[in-house]
Parts: C-alpha cells; structure tokens; sequence
C-alpha cells in the first residue's frame, strides 16, 4: 500500500528534479556544482508583446506595408529603432517602442516580444547538476542530511546553522534575535511572535527553522525575506524528535533551505539539507509502502503528532469505536501504549 | 421495473478518485443486475507515482480477495471479454475524479452570451476559466496574446454566431488566439474547441489547424435566445479524456480498457440524477457529491439536467479555495464546541498538509462537516442561478422542490454518525416542504452512469435493489410565524400500532424515529398557511413514508436558516440541534 513519506535522514543522496514552470533557457552544464541559490534555468513567465501598425503608422494599405518594413523577424530592437520606414515628399517613419525582438511580420503589422527580466530558477540545493532537462531546468544531486518539511514560504537561501532550542518546544523570543545572528539559519521549537520575525529580518537572517508556528503568523511568514519551513504544523506543536536531534546536532554547519510550499499536485516539500562530503550513501526512497517494523508518525487525533513502530497491518478492516470500518495497523507508540490506526493516518518517517 | 436478463454480461467499473480508486463488480443475481461487491486502494494517480495504474491494480485485486474472481492475468493484464470458466469480466466502464481541473479559455462574441454559454459547456467537466475572450473585450490584441500566453490554457472553446448568424466577427476572434499559438512551443499549444456557428466551421479549422489541434461541435447557441450544450458536451468529455489519458500512463491504460469510454465521474453522477428525475415529475432530484477537490452539483427535473462542477472546492485539496473564500468564522459557527477562527484556519492547513486522513474524534468529525456546509453552501449559492423557473419549488429563494436528494461523497454518506450527517445536509442546503435523503454509500453513481453507456438495464436495476441507503424523510413547513408559535400538526400512525402527536412549532427540530425499511403514515395538518409540499399553503394530506437511518426529521427552523449573531447564543442553538440529531 502506497503510503506518504516524510524523511528525517542523518545521510542519504538526494536527488531533485528542478523545473520551470514554462520553457525557458537552462543555464548549467552537467556536472557542475551549484549552491541552493545559484540559477540553474531562467524563463520569461509574464511575457509582454507591442502590436506596431506599420500600415496606419506610414498612411499606406496594409498589402503595401510590407515592402517598406527594414527589419526581419528575429531582429532585436531598442526603443527607438526604426521598425519601418517610407521616403519621398514627406519622410514618415515607424519606431519601436519598446525593446524587445520581432516574432512576427504578417499583413502590415510587426509583433514585438518585449525585453522581461526573466524568473529565475533556483538549484534549491547545493549539489551537483546529474541531468540536464532540455529547456527546463534540471536535476542535481547532492549527499547529506535530508529534513523534509510541512509549510515553507517560498524562499531559497543557506547559511551556517545556530540553534537557539535546548528543547523541541523552545519558543523564540524577539530579544534573542541580536545582531550576533546575523547571516545565520536559525532553528527554535515554536514561534508565536511577529517582533521576532521582525527581528530577525532587521538582522538579516539567512533562514528560520521551526517546528510550528500559529497560522496567522502566514502573512508575516510570507513576507519574510528569507526561507521559513515549519518541520511539523501549525499551532504550537514541539519539533518532532527526529529533526530536533538531526539538526541540535548540526551546529554551526552550512545548512540549505528550500522553502516551496508542499504542492500535492506535484509531491513538492519543503526541504533543509545539510550537505555532506560524498560517499556511498543511499538515495532517499519516494515511494512508501507500509510494512511492519517501520516508524510511523499518527496524522489525526487521538496520538496526533505520535511517533511509534507499525507492529502488524491488520488483515481486512477493522472496527473503530465511531462506528468506521477502514484498513489499520497495529502500532507501538514511542510511549509504550500499541494502538491500532487507520493506516490513511498513518505517514512513514523515513529516519534512522 | 421487471426485466429480465436473456444475456447478462458481468461488468467491472472503475473510478479514479482524488483519495481512492475503487473497483466495483456487477453481476446477474436471480435474472437480476446487482453491485456485487467493492475493491479499494489509494489513488496513485498524483505524486510520487504520477501514474493512475497501482491504485487501478490494488483496487481489483481488493475485489479479487473479496469476491474469489480472477480479472487480471500474472501480468496484470485484464481479462475481457471473460472466459468460457467465467474469468474476467465481460465488460469495463470508467470513470475519473482525480485529475486536476483542464484550464479553458473562453471566447465568444458576447460576454453574457456565448461567452457565459462557453463558460456552462466547461463546468460540465472538471475545469477552470483561466481566461475569457469577447468581441467587447477592451484589452488590445496584443494584451489578450499576453494572457493566453500568460495562461497557456489546455483548451480553448470558441463559441459565437447564431446559425447563419455573425461570421466575420467569430473569425476575427481567432486573431489572438492564432498568434498566441503561434508563439508558444509546438508541444504545448492548447486544443481549440470551436462550438459556434457552423457557417464558419470550415473556416476556422482553416484558420487553425496548421497551429493547434481543432474539434468541432454542435453550435452551443443555435439561436440568440436558446442555449444548447448537450451536443458539444460529448465533444468536450472527449477531449478531457484525450487529455488526461496522454498526461498519465493509468489512465491512458483504463481509456484503453474502455474502449475510450473513461468519463468524468461528475457526468456518470449527473446522468443517474437526470435519469432520476424521470420518475416523479412533481419534484426535482437534487444531487450533492463533495469530494476531496472538487464539489459537483446535479439538479435534474423531468430529464432536465442542470450540474455544476466546482472545480478545487472541495474537503481535502479542496480546501485551499475554501481559506481564500470563506468565513473561517462562519465555518466555526457550525461546530458544536468553542473554537477560535485560528484554530479552523490551522485544522485546514494540516488537512491541506495531508488530505488523505480520517477524522477520528468527535471534534474533527464536526470540524469535517462544518467545512463541508461551507462547499456546499458556497457551490449552491452559484448553482441556484443556474436552476430555471421550470423547476418546482415552494417560495422563491428557496432550495427547489426536490425528491431524493442525494448525497455522495465520504464526509457526508460515509460519515460514521447518519444524524450529524443529515443535520450538515439540512443546514447547507435548507430543503423545503418534503423529501428523502439518499446517501450513495458506496460512491455508486458516478459508475452507475459509465456503465449505462454499455448496458442501459444495469443501472435501472442495481438502482432498484437499494444501493442508495436512506438518511431519512424531511419535513421541512415554509411559513412565516415567530418562533415557538405552533405551525404544524402530526399524526404518526406507526408500524408498531402506535399513534403519535407531534406539535411542531416554529425553530423546532426533531425526529420521529422509524427503522430502516419501515413504513408510516403521518398525517400533516399546517397551521398558519404554512407550506409543507402538499399542494400549497395551508394545505395538509396523508404521507406514506419510509424509515431512514434517522427516521423522520421534522425541520422547522425557518428557511432560510437563521443563525444568532451572539457567539454564546449560536453555541448553544448548535449544540441543541447535535443533541437532537445524536440522541436516536
């Protein structure tokens, strides 16, 4: 049975199909070596074209216009350019607006694709460029500690990791945001304060990792100028054990944030990678299945948020006290007690 | 209806949906169709997998274990027609729900005309209007090039021009939508789905079959006056299916399977209703299915059918439109306990986080079905101005008279309590006067209706043996009175012998309890010109009924629903109705 993932890995090689969303230009070369921030593939997403009308501009008939157009399509063009152009008693001619290239020459008009800044692509990780996707982007390929999030707000950065949590439910207080932080990735349990995420974009932070956050904090989270991923959900739920130990124990190492919200369309998360020198380590799986002995975290109340090991999956269906009858497996809570679960609320914690 | 079968095919049907691919098997019993049994797993249709195949397989070898037959060989291979020793399946309809909405623009001469008509033909999908195009647009031609290129829409459905009506003006429409073509990367330009004046068909393909693919269908606006989407819809579903089977392997698969007959569920599902509706011409049939990502709402009257596909608005993925569009306050309004609009906003965002879970407790539960009147309620406010004066009602404004409503979909006819279910029904649509409330258990419908392109006896039959499970009778008076005055008389002649009185008054709500398949008589008496269905105002009448998970429920809050203002005062009028509806 085909069961979410979440992987919480010390050592693994990951491997990350990076996209536009349109096609564009890839800007890397296979094999090269990226950082989480570096371009990787830029394409213009919000294009923008200017409708020249040579034949009004000039005063002549459209099927006339043609022969006096002194460009081809494909020519690139500054403001002012001339596009077009009649001589005789009076001189007219017909400039380009804007700068841009002609896509098109049909029936005495010329299309002009404007200049854009294009979006760029991000690698999301630091790593090395495996394969390259003709016109999209491509995949890079990287070995460390692999954290996978539950909400990111969208931005890419990394920077040297400082933990401010002794605890998984340490909350971060604006007064601990000082100016020492600066350039730093932050990881604290919990943050229930708008002045420290203030804080923290004054002291120009280069990321903050939290277990959870209340949900109002969203619009404050999205303004932020750097990357913010929640590693468990929303409300004041401590960090989940696993990433608290992986990442107390990372201080002061180069850490890598990508922040793309969870898309269930595309199985995109938010990922912190800890990057690590190469060696035979094995590529983090993407497919789960549920199979006795694996760690499982509970999805819904009651155990919301509990770590434990699948002892058994139960044959048929099984009898739940609200009266439903749905596939479950029997599991061993971290704290002792063996419940039985409805494996859709069931995720597997790859961890080790 | 008694038919009986000379030949009877075994059939397996299979629906893709957002959360779980089901296989179901039907098969003769007594001369007689009947749904014999159901096979589930997880949909893979999305990520990690991108491939609709696994789920498909899990599924049948669920109804394999569960019925002792073999469909699919070693290789996994299905087997049709079936053996002579009755492996395999002699026939396969299918239907899918998983995918994402197909991004339409639409075009046309006039806004409010064949543009609105474009818009009607794609919500008989699962869609989204990404952009619109009119000869009254203001927007350069350059600026509409921009946002289709912007956009790059999956389809492109041109309307315009009453037969022998406009041609120039239709022609003309196809400038932007010809250079956006022309622009874009040849793998990735949309389909254009050309369904106005026939005059001109020719010319269109013309015009653009050297930069999309075109398809043509009947003209959804023969007449400036009339509106005809029937013919293009087989054109369009035809499309979507195209589609959807090149993007992934599993459903490419099942389309084969099918004969290229793999249907979008929300069509399988308005078909049954439409053919519903055939039975009982004083009423209309109401069908609500509220899925994870999408809401679908089927209104049918004498085989008229009138269905809305709420794209993205939905109880699992769904949910990202509802925390743009509702009120997080409104949706806590509904819950039997105290809860703060950051508490709504974050059980949404967990869901979001993971769509695939079951509400175990008592709270989530009520969490679910608060979200769930909110689609509903949200997806009807629209589907009320697609529902014509021809349909039956009480009072205008108010939900039209209808008879089953149905529900499908598992927040509401999988929901483990049938009384907070039907209390969640009652509150999102507000049914008036009489009716029954059927719940598709199984999510039948949507199969019922694929399969009826096949073999036309098996969905009448499988109908009749009861696959749709009762909630109940609702009574619900229409009047004008304060609350507490007394509006309405009953006499309950029940199956034990029993004669009760009810005295119904005004906000009231409560049940009469009455078993499943049981019969009853209530005699209705309404006071005060109140209206329950019976021919009028004031008018009363003798009504045999049926019993249903929850009996008879006698609704006599008002319509439409009036809830206080005052936190407290809510809390408690909510929590006395969830007393009523769970203390069977």
């Amino acid at each position: 049975m085909v069961t979410p993932i979440t992987h919480i890995l010390p050592y693994t090689t990951v491997q990350r199909r990076r996209l536009l969303p349109r096609e564009g230009r890839v800007v890397v070369r296979q094999g090269q070596a990226v950082r989480a921030t570096d371009v990787i593939a830029t394409a213009v997403l919000k294009p923008s074209h200017t409708m020249l009308d040579v034949a009004a501009g000039l005063g002549v008939t459209r099927s006339a216009a043609a022969g006096f157009i002194e460009r081809y399509e494909g020519d690139k063009l500054e403001t002012g350019d001339v596009v077009a152009r009649k001589t005789g008693l009076f001189n007219r001619v017909v400039r380009s607006p804007v700068a841009g290239r002609i896509v098109l020459m049909t029936d005495g008009y010329v299309l002009i694709e404007e200049k854009q800044q294009p979006f760029e692509l991000q690698a999301g990780i630091p790593g090395e460029v495996a394969e390259l996707m003709h016109e999209f982007g491509a995949v890079i390929e990287t070995t460390g500690a692999l954290i996978q999030g539950i909400w990111g707000n969208g931005m890419i950065d990394f920077g040297v990791l400082t933990v401010l949590a002794e605890n998984p439910g340490d909350e971060l207080q604006a007064g601990q945001v000082d100016v020492s932080l600066r350039g730093a990735v932050l990881m604290a349990g919990t943050c229930r304060s708008p002045e420290a995420f203030q804080r923290a974009a004054d002291q120009r932070l280069r990321g903050l990792i939290l277990g959870s956050m209340p949900s109002e904090l969203i619009p404050a989270a999205r303004r932020l100028p750097f990357p913010l991923i929640l590693t468990d959900g929303f409300g004041t739920v401590p960090m989940n054990q696993a990433a608290f130990r992986l990442l107390s124990t990372s201080q002061k190492r180069d850490i890598a944030l990508n922040a793309e919200p969870h898309n269930p369309e595309t199985g995109v998360r938010p990922e912190i990678l800890i990057p690590l020198p190469p060696s035979d380590a094995e590529t983090a799986i993407e497919v789960g299945r549920l199979e006795t002995g694996q760690r499982v975290q509970v999805m819904r109340a009651p155990h919301k948020g509990a770590w434990g090991v699948v002892e058994s999956i139960l044959p048929g269906r099984t009898l739940f006290p609200n009266g439903l009858r749905l596939p479950a497996a029997q599991v061993r809570l971290e704290a002792g007690e063996s419940i039985r679960v409805p494996t859709a609320n069931l995720e597997i914690i790859n961890s080790s | 209806m008694a038919t009986s079968l000379v030949d009877a095919d075994t059939l397996l049907a299979i629906d893709v949906g957002t959360m779980m691919t089901r296989a179901f098997f039907f098969d003769a019993v007594a001369s007689s169709y009947r749904f014999v049994a159901l096979g589930e797993a997880p949909s893979t249709y999305g990520p990690p997998l991108n491939d609709a195949s696994e789920g498909i397989r899990a599924a049948i070898d669920d109804l394999q274990s569960k019925t002792g037959r073999t469909f699919v060989n070693d290789d996994e291979m299905l087997i049709s027609p079936a053996l002579a020793n009755g492996i395999g399946v002699d026939t396969v309809a299918a239907t899918v729900s998983a995918v994402p909405p197909l991004r339409i623009l639409a075009a046309g001469l006039l806004d409010d005309i064949s543009v609105q008509s474009a818009r009607n033909l794609a919500s008989t999908i699962y869609a989204e209007i990404v952009d619109s195009i009119s000869m009254n647009d203001r927007r350069k031609l350059s600026e509409k090039i921009d946002e289709i290129l912007r956009q790059r829409p999956d389809l492109i459905i041109v309307a315009g021009g009453s037969e022998n009506g406009a041609s120039r003006s239709v022609i003309k429409l196809l400038d932007p939508i010809g250079l956006a073509c022309y622009l874009m990367p040849e793998r990735q330009r949309p389909t254009v789905l050309f369904a106005g004046n026939s005059g001109v068909a020719a010319e269109v393909r013309d015009a653009l079959n050297a930069l999309a693919i075109v398809a043509t269908a009947p003209n959804l606006r023969p007449t400036l006056e009339s509106e005809q989407l029937g013919p293009a819809e087989g054109e369009l579903r035809s499309l979507f299916r195209k589609i959807h089977s090149a993007r992934n392997p599993g459903l490419g698969e099942l389309d084969a399977w099918t004969s290229g007959r793999l249907l979008p569920g929300a069509t399988g599902f308005g078909r049954m209703i439409r053919f519903i509706s055939k039975n009982d011409h004083r009423k209309a049939v109401l069908g609500v299915d509220v899925g994870a990502s999408s809401t679908v709402i089927a209104a049918a009257h004498k085989g008229d059918l009138r269905q809305r596909i709420y794209s993205r608005l939905g109880v699992g993925q769904g949910l990202e439109g509802m925390l743009r569009q509702a009120s997080l306050a409104r949706i806590a309004g509904w819950l039997p306990f105290a809860a703060s609009e950051s508490t709504v906003r974050d059980y949404i965002l967990d869901k979001l986080a993971h769509p695939h879970t079951i509400p175990m407790t008592a709270e989530d539960a009520a969490m679910e079905l608060a979200l769930a009147r909110e689609v509903i309620r949200g997806a009807m406010l629209d589907m009320r101005t697609h529902i014509p004066a021809t349909f039956p009602e009480l009072r205008g404004g108010l939900l039209p008279a209808v008879e089953p409503l149905i529900v499908s979909g598992s927040v509401l006819a999988g929901a483990p309590n049938p009384g907070l279910a039907m209390l969640a029904i009652l509150d999102a649509l507000e049914p008036a006067g009489v009716t029954v409330v059927l719940a598709d258990v199984n999510n039948l419908l949507p199969s019922l209706g694929a399969a009826a392109e096949i073999n036309g006896i098996l969905p009448v039959q499988v109908l009749e043996s009861g696959v749709l499970k009762s909630l109940g009778t609702v009574i619900a008076p229409i009047g004008n009175a304060r609350t507490g005055t007394l509006i309405l008389r009953i006499r309950a002649a029940l199956p034990s012998g029993e004669e009760r009185k009810i005295d119904v008054k005004q906000g009231m709500l409560t049940t009469i309890p009455l078993e499943v398949g049981q019969r009853a008589e209530l005699h209705l008496q309404p006071l005060l010109r109140y209206d329950v269905g019976l021919g009028g105002p004031g008018r009363g009448g003798t009504l045999k009924v049926v019993g249903g998970q929850m009996g008879v429920v006698i609704d006599a809050r008002g319509r439409p629903l009036d809830l206080p203002d005052d936190r407290a005062k809510r809390l408690s009028t909510v929590q006395k109705w969830y007393a009523v509806m769970t203390s069977k």
